[in-house]
């Protein structure tokens, strides 16, 4: 082999000492990086692993703090399932945030549209008016709101004072869509009215298809933010269990299981498992959204 | 073009943009301009609901300030939530950035479990860890106890029922994960390859190559960080009415804040005095602090942030 050295002395794959060091301090950087990583991950999984397997332990078990289960039952979801008024928070919960999130895109797309691309006095004012709205904590207005709701329209005890202000826009999906719609060159918007497309038929037709990711990650995010309500379902919904949601309803759970851990596991474990599938199913939209939020300002 | 022509076509694009807006017009003057006034309305008034609001001047305000107990733990608690816990957020995730983009070997997989947490719905996520900080039984415990170290009373003792509540934010990192990898990865690799050049260590590069170029995103996630804990509400009162062991339902009187008020935060004033003393003057007063100290914020935000209003056309 010293004869190919020979005929190419300026080799820089030859081990030389500096190389070795080099590539020994490459190495030992790769594995203390992934070391990091994998305790970090202990860290972020961990909790869930333990949630899980406690889920699975039996009643007297779960009082104990073993980690791990003697017998696995599984019986335990089925008793969930089985507690009165699990199913009907299921059902509630999928109403509010699939209901409310099909309001949410319908009512947003055309209020970001207008707030991207059309030329109006007062837009900047809107614009500031959107971010304001979406920085109000809900509970600055709940007073008026609640007497509002009931006294009213006699409408609380029911999710439909949760719903129906969705159809008039949400703030935090109209300034995301914006930020998504400016990306759209306005090339094409004039392409299409020059072949005689009304605003209308313009978004439709042609910025609708170009915004889907943009509108993946509302319909998400809305999706998100309605299944884990807590605030809306307390007010409007605490007097009529029938109109609870999940989120509600998983702390009344525990309230009725004291000391069943195991049960209270479970549910837990149900409340967060359309999430995490639904995640894993629209990861790009969502990571992609949560960049739009911030970064590219 | 005739000036005649041209008013039509002003007036149809004028038309046009109110369509376009009309969700959100009719949205922002009845669920925004509307209960914003009838809030600070009612903070003149005494009103419990029944019959109608009674002028009070200023009662409702003296009383907020000066003689419910439950107001300046709520303001020293936020405080501490705003300190500590956006301090640990923001340091934790932007460690969790740097670490990712080092990660070369299954980034995808370690991308993900980073992020996951943060999709836990709040309450779920909250009872989970009431569990697991469980004093007597809890994992956490029981593996701190094995190890000989300190097994504190978490949510059950005031003095670490904030801390558990922080470990819980920190767990949930992974949208600032994501804020500052993308901010990370925009760092021209030039700067990096002339600060190795000149000598400089790792932390010498971090800190004069790395910081500079992604403060304004630190500064963007503080500011978020202080708005959101301002907001803290679900997590505090899940956990302080879970680890009581008082569930309240409908209607029943369950003091806030357990324990000691060490969870009590500015929103849950509003609950309390509202929905559960009934006493709407003095919930609008809270309802109007939380409002002020909100909208203090959110224009620093955009002060420091004017990119959000850039120009759309």
């Amino acid at each position: 082999m010293s004869t190919t050295t020979l005929e190419r002395p300026l080799n820089t794959d030859a081990p030389t000492p500096a190389h070795r060091t080099a590539r020994r301090k490459a190495a030992l950087h790769w594995i203390g990086v992934h070391s990091l990583g994998i305790a970090a991950a202990l860290f972020f999984l961990l909790p869930f692993v333990f949630l899980f397997l406690t889920s699975l332990m039996s009643d007297a078990q779960a009082l104990t703090s073993d980690l791990v289960p003697r017998t696995w039952e599984w019986g335990n979801y089925v008793k969930v399932f089985e507690t009165p008024g699990f199913l009907t928070w299921w059902k509630n919960s999928l109403l509010y945030a699939g209901l409310g999130t099909v309001l949410t895109v319908l009512s947003s797309i055309p209020v970001a549209y207008a707030l991207a691309k059309f030329r109006f006095r007062g837009r900047n004012l809107s614009l500031l008016l959107v971010i304001s709205m979406m920085m109000l904590p809900q509970q600055v207005i709940i007073i008026p709101m609640y007497l509002f709701w009931s006294k009213q329209l006699d409408l609380t005890g029911t999710l439909w004072p949760l719903i129906i202000p969705l159809a008039f826009g949400d703030a935090f999906s109209i300034f995301l869509l914006r930020q998504f719609l400016l990306t759209i060159p306005n090339e094409y918007l004039d392409a299409a009215k020059v072949d005689g497309c009304g605003e209308f038929r313009t978004l439709i037709r042609i910025v609708l298809p170009m915004a889907k990711p943009g509108i993946a990650a509302i319909a998400l995010f809305q999706f998100f933010a309605l299944w884990n309500d807590y605030f809306g379902p307390q007010i409007y919904a605490s007097d009529n269990p029938a109109a609870w949601t999940l989120s509600y309803g998983l702390e009344s759970f525990k309230g009725a299981h004291q000391t069943n851990w195991n049960l209270t596991m479970a549910a837990t474990v149900l409340v967060m498992a359309p999430v995490i599938l639904v995640f894993f199913f629209a990861q790009k939209a969502f990571v992609e959204g949560v960049t739009l939020t911030g970064v590219k300002g | 073009m005739t000036t005649n022509t041209l008013r039509t076509k002003r007036r149809k694009s004028a038309l046009r943009t109110a369509a376009f807006m009309s969700p959100w017009l009719i949205g922002f003057a009845v669920f925004f301009a509307y209960p914003l006034i009838s809030t600070l309305y009612f903070s003149f008034t005494k009103y419990d609901g029944f019959g109608a609001p009674v002028f009070n001047g200023f009662d409702n305000w003296k009383y907020v300030f000066e003689n419910y107990p439950n107001f300046w733990p709520a303001m020293r608690n936020t405080l501490w939530l705003v300190v500590v816990m956006v301090f640990c957020r923001v340091v934790f995730g932007l460690g969790i950035g740097l670490l990712i983009t080092k990660i070369k070997t299954g980034t995808g997989i370690f991308r993900t479990l980073f992020y996951l947490p943060y999709l836990a719905p709040p309450v779920a996520a909250t009872l989970g860890f009431v569990f697991l900080l469980n004093p007597g039984t809890g994992p956490v415990n029981a593996i701190l106890g094995d190890l000989g170290l300190p097994t504190p009373d978490w949510f059950t003792d005031p003095a670490f029922s904030k801390p558990a509540l922080t470990i819980l934010a920190v767990w949930g990192i992974g949208d600032l994960m994501v804020i500052f990898m993308a901010a990370l990865l925009d760092v021209p690799k030039e700067q990096y390859e002339a600060a190795e050049l000149d000598g400089a260590s790792a932390w010498q590069r971090f800190r004069f190559v790395t910081l500079p170029n992604i403060s304004p995103i630190v500064m963007f996630a503080v500011v978020t960080g202080v708005i959101q804990a301002m907001q803290y509400y679900t997590q505090p009162l899940v956990a302080g009415k879970v680890a009581s062991g008082i569930i309240g339902n409908s209607g029943q009187q369950v003091e806030p804040g357990f324990p000691d008020k060490s969870t009590l935060t500015l929103p849950q004033l509003v609950y309390n005095l509202g929905f559960q003393r009934f006493d709407y003057g003095s919930a609008a007063v809270a309802a109007l602090v939380l409002f002020v100290l909100a909208m203090a914020f959110t224009a620093l935000l955009m002060r420091r942030r004017g990119g959000l209003l850039q120009a759309g056309d």
